[in-house]
């Protein structure tokens, strides 16, 4: 009852617990929009592999988690587009994607 | 198992690689300065993950992997980079604050992803179903669940990605008055 490094579950969910925690790192510590728009993308991957790997060794259809996986990506496609020309637009009006410098709401 | 002597430790050490290069490209993604870099960290995790998924048995999702994140996601970002500016600011030097910032989110990312991590190196889990599956996970098999079990997020995705594309082109075009 030991199978091989990759016929075991934990090791694909701990390899997604290390990009959640990169990517959430990553949101908390960057200081400009486009690193942040790259952790939360970590994130993203990190959930897709969740779902593959449950996919793969519990779920009873295996093509359920690959469509999952399939809707991640188009989501996350979609949230870089938007995200990007929200950056572009600031960019445009402030000259600087710098977290620290787009404090006009706060009070 | 096979007629090839050296399989399953040639399997292990491909598969160790393609860990390897997915937190490799974690690592570079969220620790570099340049955001160049970053982009090329997360194309380098994107290709670690299309190698997952090939030995998580679904070959159609690692070439997605490679085809949406690397050809379309980390080309828009640089795209993206080009428009804007390319640096995060250097470091103040008398940063305490910075310095007790990122101790915080050292701090928060690793007892999640430690805890996270041991949960399921720990976890008790469950034994794949005796019974024989339902599909067999290949791509006809996904293509006729997005046609009849999944139309309709296969639809709203659809539109989701119009709305983007139409999203995109009115934030970012700038009006004719804007500066």
């Amino acid at each position: 009852m030991n199978p091989v490094l990759f016929d075991r579950p934990g090791v694909y969910l701990a390899v997604a617990a290390f990009l959640l925690a990169a990517g959430i790192f990553g949101l908390i510590q960057r200081r400009s929009l486009i690193g942040m728009l790259i952790a939360g993308e970590l994130i993203f991957s990190a959930a897709s592999l969740n779902f593959m790997a449950l996919n793969r060794f519990v779920a009873p259809d295996p093509a359920v988690g690959q469509i999952a996986v399939l809707f991640i990506m188009g989501l996350a496609a979609a949230e870089v587009v938007i995200a990007l020309s929200i950056i572009i637009a600031v960019y445009r009006n402030y000259r600087s994607i710098r977290v620290k410098e787009l404090a006009e709401l706060k009070g | 198992m096979s007629a090839f002597p050296f399989l399953g430790p040639i399997a292990t050490s491909i598969f160790g690689v393609a860990v390897a290069i997915t937190v490799i490209g974690a690592v570079i993604a969220v620790f570099t300065r340049r955001i160049i870099r970053a982009v090329a960290g997360l194309a380098l995790c994107a290709l670690g993950l299309a190698g997952l998924y090939y030995f998580l048995h679904s070959p159609f999702l690692a070439l997605m992997e490679i085809l949406i994140y690397i050809g379309a996601v980390c080309v828009v970002i640089v795209f993206g980079i080009m428009l804007s500016e390319p640096d995060e600011p250097a470091l103040a030097p008398a940063g305490r604050r910075e310095l007790g910032w990122s101790a915080l989110a050292l701090a928060v990312s690793a007892a999640l992803g430690g805890g996270v991590a041991y949960v399921s190196l720990h976890g008790p889990w469950p034994a794949p179903a005796a019974a024989a599956p339902a599909g067999d996970g290949s791509v006809a098999a996904i293509g006729s669940a997005l046609l009849t079990t999944y139309s309709l997020p296969f639809e709203l995705i659809s539109l989701v990605l119009l709305v983007a594309i139409l999203g995109a082109l009115v934030i970012a075009r700038g009006g004719r008055g804007s500066a």
